[in-house]
C-alpha cells in the first residue's frame, strides 16, 4: 500500500538524519581535542574537572579553554609535554596571583568588548581598595579572592540563580568565611552577621518574597570593593532606598548628636544586620524600645517620645475602629467600597507619620497623624451611616409586616364571617 | 326564627372587617408598590465604575500636576502635562503597593516608600519596582475627563 | 365598582359561562388539607420570580465584563435594588423548597394515582425545569462561587456516556466556562425556561382544574363508610381567601429574609485563579453531589462518576414514571411505592444534611 511505503520511507530518512546528527554533533559542540579534560575528569578531589562541570562555565561557553588560564598544550596526551614550561604551563594558580590573572582580561576594556561590551572592567581596581585586597597585598592568603566567591571551572554569570554571587545567594557565600568562628578568629570581628541578617526584614524580602531589589551584603558593603561604609556614612547607604527617612534624619537633632559621638546613624536604632520590621513598640519602654537606651526617663525627650507614641497608637486604633465598622456594614449587606478605598489613604497617612519620626519633631508627626485621623473618622462615619441605613431598612420592613398583619387579620375575620 | 333569613352581622363586627381588610389591602399593596416605583427611577450615577470612570472635570487640574482618582476599587493617577495632554495610569506601586504620586519637578512618577521612579508611560526608570504601571486610555467627553481601561487589540 | 366592571365585560364576553365551573369547584377538607397549599405557594413564588426578574432585567447587563458590576450597581445604587435582588434570590430557594415539599406531599398523599398520572409527569418535569432555573440563574452575577459551581456542574453533565461531551459543550457554549456560557445561561434563564415552564404550568393547572383535588386513600375509605363525614370547602371564595393568607405570609417571610439576610455578592469571577477549596453546589443539588462523591472512583471496570451520573439519570426517569408502577389492584405494588417514597425522602434529606456537614 502507498501508506506502508510512505511509512518505511519516513523511518529510513529519520534514521539517516539521526545518524548524521550524532556524527556531526561533536564538531558542533566540542572544541579541538582537549587532553586536559580527558585526563582530569578521571582524577579525584581538587584535581577533578569533568567536561560536564566545565561546560557550565561561562568562559568555556565563550570559547576559552584550560590553556587560556593555565597555559600548556591541550593537544598532547603526554603529561610531561602538555604541562611543560616550554608549552607555557603555569600550573595551579597561586591564590595571591588569582586577582591578577582574572584581571588580565577582565580589566582590559578592549578585550572584554569582544565578549560583553556592557560588563564593567574596574573589578580589580575596586578589589585593591577592599579589605580583602589590602590584606592579600599584605600577604594574608586567607582572604577571599575572585574564585572563592565566583567559583572556578563552573563559573556562572551573576544573573544565573545557581551562581554563588546571584543576589539571593550572596549572603550565604559571604557567610562561608564570615560565619566560621574558627576561621575568623585572627581578625577579631564578629561572626554573627549572617545569623542576624537571616532574621532581618531585608532577608525576608529577598529570599522569602523573591524581591531581588532587597539589600544583601554587597548592597551596603560593596562587592569587589568590599569594606563597611564607615560609621559616619551609614545613612548615605540607607538613603539609596530610604530617601525620605535619610533626608529627615539628616536635618534632625540626632544627626549632629550621633556624628559628634561617632555613632553609626541609622544603625543605632535599627541595627545593621538584624534589621527587624519596625514597630511602634520601638518608641515604647519595652524590650524593643530604642529611645530609652540613651535618654533618661522623665526628661524632655522621654516626654516627646511618649507623645509621639500616643499619637501613632491613636491613629492606628482609629483606623482599626473604622475597619471594624466597615466590616460590620459589609456583612450586613451594605455597600462601603468608597470608604474602603479611603481606608488605604488613612493607612498611607500612618505610614507617612511613622516616616516623619525621623525628624524627631513631635509637631511634624502630629500633622501627619491628624491628617490620617480625619480620613479615618470620615470612614468610621461612613460605616456608621451604613448601619443607620440598614436600620432604616428594618423599620421599612416592620411597616410592611404590620400592613401584612393587618391584611391577615382582615382576611381571617372575613373568612370567619363568610362561614358563620 | 325563619330558616330563610340571612344571618345578621353585627355592625361593629362589619366595621372591623372593613377596616382590617380594606386598610390592610391598601397598606400592604402600598408597601409592595412603593419600593417597585422607586426602583424604576434610574439613579443619578449611571456608570458602573468597572470599565470607565469620570476622573475629573476640565479645568480642575493645573498644567504639570496630578490627581488621584478612584477606578473601580483601585486608585488611579491622572496627570495633566504642560503641553495640555492628559495621562492616566494605575497608582498602585508595583513594589509593595504604596500609592504613587506625580513629581512636577521631575516630570516623572515617584513612589515615596522606597524611592521608585516611573516615566510617564508607566515604565520603570529606577528603584525597586519590578514592573511598570498600567496605562489607561483618557478621553474628553464634553467637560469631563473620562478614563477607561485600554481596549484589547 | 367591581360589579359594574364585571357586568360590562360579561355583556361582551359572557364571563358567567367561563366562571361557572370555578363557582362549583370544591376542595376536600380533612386533617391533611393543609398540604394542598403548597402547590399554590410554589405558583405564587414563581410569579414573584417573574416580577422581580423583570425588574432586575431593567438594570442587569449580561456579559463577563459587566455582569458582576451591574449586580453590584443594583445592590448599591438602585433604589431598593438590594430588596428586589435579595427577594429574587431568596424566593428562588424557597420556590425550589416548596416544589420539593409539594412533590413529596403529593407522593405521600398518593395524589399521583390514576387518573392523575399526567399531572405527576408534568409536575416532575416542572421540578427539573425549576432546578434548571436555579442552576442558570446562579451563574448570572458572575462571581467566584458561581463560576466554579457552574464549572463543576457542567463537568458532571459531560460525564454522561455518549451524549455527555456534546451536552456539556451545548450548556457551556464552548469547551470551557466563559463569557459565552454566561450569555447562554442568560438566554436559558429569561427566555427558554420561562417559555417551557409557562406551557407546563398551564397544562398542570388545567389537569388539576379538570380533575379536582385528590383525597388520600385512607380518608376516601373513611368517607365512603361514613358519607356524612365528608367535608368540602368551596374553592371560591373560601379556599382562595385562605390561600391568599398563605401568600401574604410568604410575602412577609420574603421581606424579612431580604432585610435580615441580604444575599451577598462576594468577588468577581476570575477564570485564571484555581478553584477555592470545598466548592459545593447550591443546597438543592447537594444530595446528588454528595451521592457522586461517595461512589468509589472505579466500580468494577466502570468509572465511578459515569456510574453515578447514569444512576441519577435512571433514577430520575423512574421517578417521572412512578405512577405507572402502581397498580390499584395490587397492594404489593402500592407497598413498594410507599416504601420507595419513604426511602427517597429520607435519602434526599439525609444526603443534603451530610453534604452540608461534609468538608
Amino acid at each position: 500500500m502507498a501508506s506502508l511505503r510512505n511509512n518505511s520511507l519516513l523511518a529510513v530518512s529519520s534514521a539517516l538524519l539521526l545518524a548524521g546528527f550524532i556524527l556531526l554533533a561533536p564538531s558542533l559542540f566540542a572544541q579541538a581535542v582537549n587532553s586536559c579534560l580527558d585526563c582530569h575528569s578521571a582524577l579525584d578531589g581538587t584535581l577533578q574537572v569533568t567536561p560536564e562541570k566545565f561546560s557550565q562555565d561561562i568562559h568555556a561557553q565563550k570559547g576559552l579553554t584550560c590553556v587560556s588560564c593555565h597555559g600548556g598544550d591541550a593537544s598532547n596526551y603526554d603529561p610531561d609535554q602538555a604541562m611543560s614550561r616550554k608549552a607555557g604551563w603555569k600550573g595551579k594558580i597561586d591564590r595571591k596571583q588569582v586577582p591578577q590573572l582574572c584581571g588580565s582580561c577582565h580589566s582590559n576594556p578592549a578585550y572584554m568588548r569582544q565578549y560583553n561590551p556592557s560588563l564593567r572592567t574596574d573589578q580589580l581596581d575596586q578589589y585593591h581598595t577592599s579589605m580583602h585586597g589590602k590584606r592579600l597585598a599584605a600577604g594574608d592568603t586567607k582572604v577571599a579572592v575572585c574564585t572563592d566567591c565566583h567559583s572556578v571551572h563552573d563559573l556562572r554569570p551573576a544573573i544565573d540563580p545557581r551562581s554563588p554571587v546571584n543576589p539571593v545567594n550572596v549572603a550565604k557565600t559571604c557567610s562561608r568565611c564570615h560565619s566560621d568562628v574558627a576561621y575568623m578568629k585572627p581578625y577579631g570581628i564578629p561572626t554573627d552577621q549572617f545569623a542576624n541578617y537571616s532574621i532581618s526584614v531585608h532577608h525576608d524580602a529577598m529570599v522569602v518574597r523573591g524581591d531581588l531589589s532587597a539589600p544583601t551584603c554587597t548592597t551596603c558593603h560593596g562587592n569587589h570593593g568590599a569594606l563597611p561604609p564607615g560609621v559616619d556614612k551609614v545613612q548615605n547607604v540607607c538613603a539609596n532606598c530610604h530617601a525620605f527617612q535619610a533626608q529627615m534624619y539628616g536635618k534632625s537633632s540626632h544627626f549632629k548628636a550621633f556624628q559628634e559621638k561617632g555613632l553609626p546613624g541609622c544603625v543605632v536604632c535599627h541595627s545593621n544586620h538584624a534589621i527587624h520590621m519596625p514597630s511602634d513598640a520601638m518608641l515604647g519602654t519595652g524590650p524593643t524600645g530604642v529611645c530609652m537606651k540613651c535618654h533618661a526617663p522623665g526628661d524632655h525627650c522621654d516626654k516627646a517620645r511618649a507623645a509621639i507614641l500616643t499619637d501613632l497608637t491613636q491613629l492606628d486604633q482609629s483606623i482599626k475602629n473604622a475597619d471594624q465598622s466597615l466590616r460590620l456594614a459589609e456583612s450586613a449587606g451594605m455597600e462601603v467600597s468608597e470608604a474602603r478605598l479611603s481606608q488605604d489613604q488613612a493607612q498611607d497617612s500612618l505610614t507617612k507619620a511613622r516616616v516623619t519620626i525621623h525628624t524627631f519633631q513631635t509637631a511634624l508627626v502630629d500633622a501627619d497623624v491628624q491628617a490620617g485621623m480625619k480620613i479615618a473618622a470620615a470612614n468610621l462615619k461612613a460605616g456608621r451611616d451604613a448601619m443607620v441605613e440598614r436600620n432604616h431598612r428594618r423599620i421599612g420592613l416592620g411597616i410592611c409586616l404590620l400592613a401584612i398583619a393587618f391584611m391577615l387579620v382582615g382576611l381571617w375575620l372575613y373568612i370567619k364571617k363568610l362561614e358563620s | 326564627m325563619c330558616a330563610n333569613q340571612a344571618p345578621q352581622t353585627d355592625p361593629s363586627r362589619r366595621r372591623a372587617i372593613e377596616i382590617f381588610l380594606g386598610g390592610g389591602l391598601l397598606a400592604s399593596l402600598a408597601s409592595f408598590l412603593y419600593p417597585v416605583l422607586r426602583y424604576f427611577v434610574p439613579p443619578a450615577v449611571t456608570d458602573l465604575g468597572g470599565d470607565e470612570v469620570v476622573a475629573a472635570k476640565l479645568g480642575e487640574l493645573k498644567p504639570n500636576s496630578g490627581k488621584i482618582f478612584r477606578f473601580g476599587s483601585k486608585p488611579g493617577l491622572l496627570i495633566l502635562n504642560s503641553d495640555g495632554t492628559f495621562r492616566a495610569l494605575s497608582a498602585t506601586c508595583t513594589h509593595l503597593g504604596c500609592i504613587v504620586q506625580y513629581r512636577p519637578d521631575l516630570h516623572e512618577i515617584w513612589c515615596a516608600c522606597h524611592n521608585g521612579i516611573y516615566n510617564l508611560n508607566g515604565g520603570n526608570v529606577s528603584g525597586p519596582p519590578p514592573r511598570p504601571l498600567t496605562v489607561f486610555d483618557v478621553h474628553q467627553r464634553g467637560d469631563e475627563i473620562v478614563v477607561s481601561r485600554k481596549r484589547e487589540a | 365598582m367591581f360589579a359594574f366592571l364585571y357586568r360590562w365585560l360579561d355583556e361582551r364576553l359572557h364571563l358567567d359561562e367561563l366562571i361557572a365551573p370555578f363557582k362549583h369547584k370544591t376542595v376536600p377538607q380533612h386533617r391533611l388539607s393543609y398540604w394542598y397549599f403548597f402547590g399554590g405557594i410554589t405558583l405564587f413564588l414563581f410569579m414573584i420570580q417573574v416580577l422581580t426578574g423583570i425588574l432586575l432585567l431593567l438594570y442587569y447587563r449580561p456579559g463577563a465584563n459587566e455582569a458582576f458590576e451591574s449586580v453590584q450597581y443594583i445592590m448599591t445604587r438602585v433604589q431598593f435594588g438590594w430588596l428586589i435582588r435579595s427577594i429574587h434570590a431568596w424566593a428562588a430557594n424557597l420556590m425550589i423548597f416548596t416544589a420539593f415539599v409539594h412533590m413529596f406531599s403529593v407522593l405521600f398523599l398518593k395524589a399521583y394515582r390514576k387518573p392523575r398520572e399526567l399531572t405527576w409527569v408534568t409536575g416532575v418535569i416542572l421540578l427539573l425545569l425549576v432546578m434548571g432555573f436555579g442552576f442558570s440563574g446562579y451563574l448570572l452575577p458572575w462571581n467566584t462561587l458561581a463560576f466554579f459551581a457552574t464549572k463543576v456542574g457542567t463537568e458532571m453533565a459531560g460525564q454522561v456516556p455518549i451524549v455527555g461531551k456534546a451536552m456539556m459543550i451545548f450548556l457551556r457554549g464552548g469547551p470551557e466556562v466563559t463569557g459565552a456560557t454566561l450569555t447562554r445561561f442568560f438566554g436559558f434563564h429569561v427566555a427558554v425556561l420561562p417559555g417551557l415552564v409557562t406551557v407546563l404550568i398551564a397544562m398542570h393547572l388545567f389537569f388539576v382544574q379538570r380533575q379536582g383535588m385528590s383525597v388520600p386513600p385512607k380518608i376516601e375509605a373513611e368517607w365512603i363508610e361514613n358519607p356524612s363525614a365528608r367535608r368540602e370547602m368551596k374553592f371560591f371564595p373560601n379556599f382562595m381567601l385562605r390561600e391568599l393568607m398563605a401568600w401574604y405570609v410568604a410575602m412577609g417571610v420574603l421581606g424579612a429574609l431580604a432585610a435580615f439576610f441580604p444575599w451577598n455578592l462576594s468577588t468577581k469571577a476570575d477564570p485564571f485563579i484555581s478553584a477555592p477549596a470545598g466548592i459545593k453546589p447550591e443546597w438543592y443539588f447537594l444530595f446528588m453531589f454528595q451521592t457522586l462523591k461517595m461512589i468509589p472512583s472505579k466500580v468494577w471496570i466502570i468509572d465511578g462518576e459515569v456510574l453515578g451520573i447514569l444512576g441519577c439519570s435512571v433514577a430520575g426517569l423512574l421517578w417521572l414514571l412512578l405512577p405507572f408502577f402502581e397498580n390499584e389492584k395490587s397492594s404489593r405494588s402500592k407497598a413498594w411505592v410507599t416504601g420507595i417514597s419513604i426511602f427517597a425522602l429520607v435519602y434526599v434529606i439525609g444526603m443534603t444534611v451530610y453534604g452540608f456537614l461534609a468538608q
